[in-house]
């Protein structure tokens, strides 16, 4: 594949002559990144919806943005609430850089969650590119932490409490979570130590990580061919496919989509202010006190199995199992293919439509009927409120594969296709409802009640 | 690389043995690796909180709360400074319970009317004992060691105590007057 990609990429003459006439900074810079030529198919937005690019974009758009505040904002205890109050009210253009930076922070993750969903959709993990998609998790592991250190700074009442709560689980991680709490924190409680290093890592460590993988990235991007080309179900991975050069044909299409993005972003910058509560208090606990919106999947599962099962057990599977996706022995490579086949699509309906009305269900029967702690009382509470759960969860998951075996007899692409939506659905489902359905003391309620 | 190597061995570009070079090459291996977890123990000691940080902003960390008698029988005193409860019991046995609910670290304010501590975070709810009263919270409330010197009652919020439960030997008693 990559044998090819360059040996096209010199023959082709004529391109070359072409890109070479539009001078050579524009030449160097942009063909530094890119190959020559594309092949046309991949140019095709419904391919990747932008959303590699996009996520490219709100990165500089944050570099950018963030290079500035770092001029205003200090980070201690007692002045970084009024650095921002400065920022806010006697700085030019200050509340406006702020919010740049706030909102491009939160659709990045949005954005980088859509494009690993558009990779997988597309089976963009196959080989050669199993290594890239490690990477590409990567990435969205350092983007949220990245979110969250940024998330302690405005020394808010919102950010002091998340970062309490979401800091406090660490110390159920077996052996070392104590110690890691601390560390991170760098002392028992957030305080002066914990901005420090908050600001450290979110200022140098993480921007400095992010920019590296994202070469790497590309790089890896180009070394296995480029994009995937897309195909319908059954048609071979074309070995030979049309090529047009990058010059204008993919450099416009990025523009236009990198420039309506940064004028989207503005024009909601001006019209939405980023949140500030009041100056962060360690003696009141704010109700609810939330961690931030992208970690409330897992406030929600904690909210129902034992913090051991919750934020240790789940997540380490969910970490385990993203990492594998590309590393099954796949009958097919579905590279190009959106959603594996039309049985694959059928079967991720059925999974779909299963979580969206079973995980409501489970979280009102745990809400207001079960009580495993009370019928249970004799074991421990990781068993009772942990195992017991969790394992009858797994058991229904494990009956609903056996009954969609039986009805599509699938291969293994469809099946862990079909595992993929079945617990992303779930998620998101209980990240939504964490957001917008928990009140007062974290009890069910609607979104529009106070 | 294999190839490569064999060429370059045949054509004698190096005199030495391929033995002893690849022993060189593990101890160089070695070496990098333990330079490595050096760097490593050094980074991760010069960021760990050390124990000026870990030290509460008050080098004394010994509060005096007052006089004993200045507490009512089952009552609960918040101290600010000290981030601690004293609550007194009904049989006059006092115990300073940390503010820090057990479950992720909220501060949890005391609900007089309802005489118990409620978790705004995740409703976990403790008794005036700090025992837990409704989960997520997976242990009682921690202590802080109470000593009662000359009727002043004094708290040392220096060391916090974990705990499983509540036990009658936590309590701490005035000497009767």
């Amino acid at each position: 594949m990559t044998s090819d990609s360059k040996s096209m990429e010199t023959s082709n003459l004529g391109t070359r002559k072409r890109t070479l006439s539009r001078g050579p900074i524009l030449n160097n810079l942009i063909l530094h990144f890119r190959p020559l030529t594309v092949p046309e198919k991949t140019l095709k937005f419904t391919l990747t919806w932008g959303l590699g690019g996009m996520a490219t974009v709100l990165v500089m758009l944050l570099i950018g943005t963030g290079l500035l505040l770092k001029f205003v904002y200090q980070p201690f205890p007692d002045k970084a609430y009024d650095s921002i109050l400065y920022l806010q009210n006697h700085v030019l253009f200050g509340h406006f850089i702020r919010n740049i930076h706030h909102w491009s922070a939160n659709l990045l993750v949005i954005i980088s969650f859509l494009h690993f969903l558009r990779v997988f959709f597309t089976g963009a993990f196959h080989p050669p590119r199993q290594f890239n998609w490690i990477i590409g998790l990567c990435l969205f592991f350092i983007v949220l932490a990245a979110n969250f250190t940024g998330y302690l700074l405005p020394w808010d009442q919102l950010s002091y409490w998340g970062t309490t709560i979401s800091t406090g689980t660490l110390e159920y991680i077996p052996g070392a979570g104590i110690w890691l709490k601390k560390m991170i924190r760098g002392g028992e409680d957030i305080g002066p130590g914990s901005l420090r290093i908050f600001f450290a890592v979110h200022t140098a460590i993480l921007p400095i990580m992010l920019g590296m993988l994202m070469a790497f990235h590309f790089w890896r991007t180009r070394r296995s061919g480029g994009l995937v080309i897309p195909r319908s179900d059954g048609e071979e991975i074309p070995s030979q496919p049309h090529r047009v050069s990058t010059v204008p044909n993919l450099v416009l299409r990025e523009l236009v989509v990198g420039l309506s993005l940064i004028a989207i972003i503005f024009l909601f910058s001006v019209f939405f202010n980023a949140p500030l509560g009041d100056p962060a208090n360690p003696g009141l606990s704010p109700n609810p006190t939330k961690a931030p919106w992208y970690f409330m999947g897992f406030q929600e599962i904690l909210l129902h199995f034992h913090p051991f099962i919750a934020l240790f057990f789940i997540p380490l599977l969910m970490i385990i199992a993203l990492l594998s996706v590309p590393y099954f022995k796949y009958p097919v490579n579905t590279a190009g293919v959106w959603f594996v086949s039309s049985k694959g699509r059928h079967m991720a309906m059925y999974a779909a439509g299963t979580a969206l009305i079973v995980t409501p269900i489970c979280i009102l029967l745990d809400e207001y009927v079960l009580d495993f702690t009370g019928w249970l009382s004799g074991l421990p509470p990781v068993v009772s409120a942990g195992l017991i759960p969790l394992g009858i969860v797994l058991a229904g998951c494990f009956w609903f594969h056996l009954v969609l075996k039986r009805k599509f007899a699938p291969n293994k692409n469809e099946m862990v296709q079909m595992f993929f939506v079945l617990f992303l659905t779930a998620f998101i489902l209980l990240t939504i409802i964490g957001i917008g359905f928990r009140g007062m003391g974290m009890k069910l309620t609607w979104p529009w009640v106070g | 690389m294999k190839k490569d190597k064999q060429k370059r061995t045949s054509e004698g570009e190096s005199p030495h043995d391929p033995s002893k070079r690849s022993l060189l090459n593990k101890i160089w291996i070695g070496l990098g690796i333990f330079a490595l977890i050096e760097f490593l123990a050094l980074v991760i000691a010069f960021i760990r909180p050390g124990k000026m940080a870990s030290r509460s902003d008050d080098s004394d960390t010994i509060i005096e709360a007052g006089p004993a008698k200045r507490f009512p029988h089952n009552s609960v005193t918040a101290f600010i400074r000290g981030k601690f409860y004293l609550c007194r019991m009904e049989d006059g046995g006092f115990l300073a319970l940390s503010r820090k609910c057990t479950h992720l670290g909220c501060t949890v304010p005391w609900l007089e009317k309802e005489k118990r501590f409620s978790c705004p975070c995740h409703g976990s709810a403790f008794d005036i004992r700090g025992e837990v009263i409704s989960p997520p919270a997976p242990r009682a409330l921690d202590l802080y060691p109470v000593f009662i010197e000359n009727n002043i009652v004094k708290v040392d919020t220096g060391k916090r105590m974990k705990r499983k439960g509540f036990e009658a030997k936590q309590l701490v008693y005035p000497k009767k007057v």
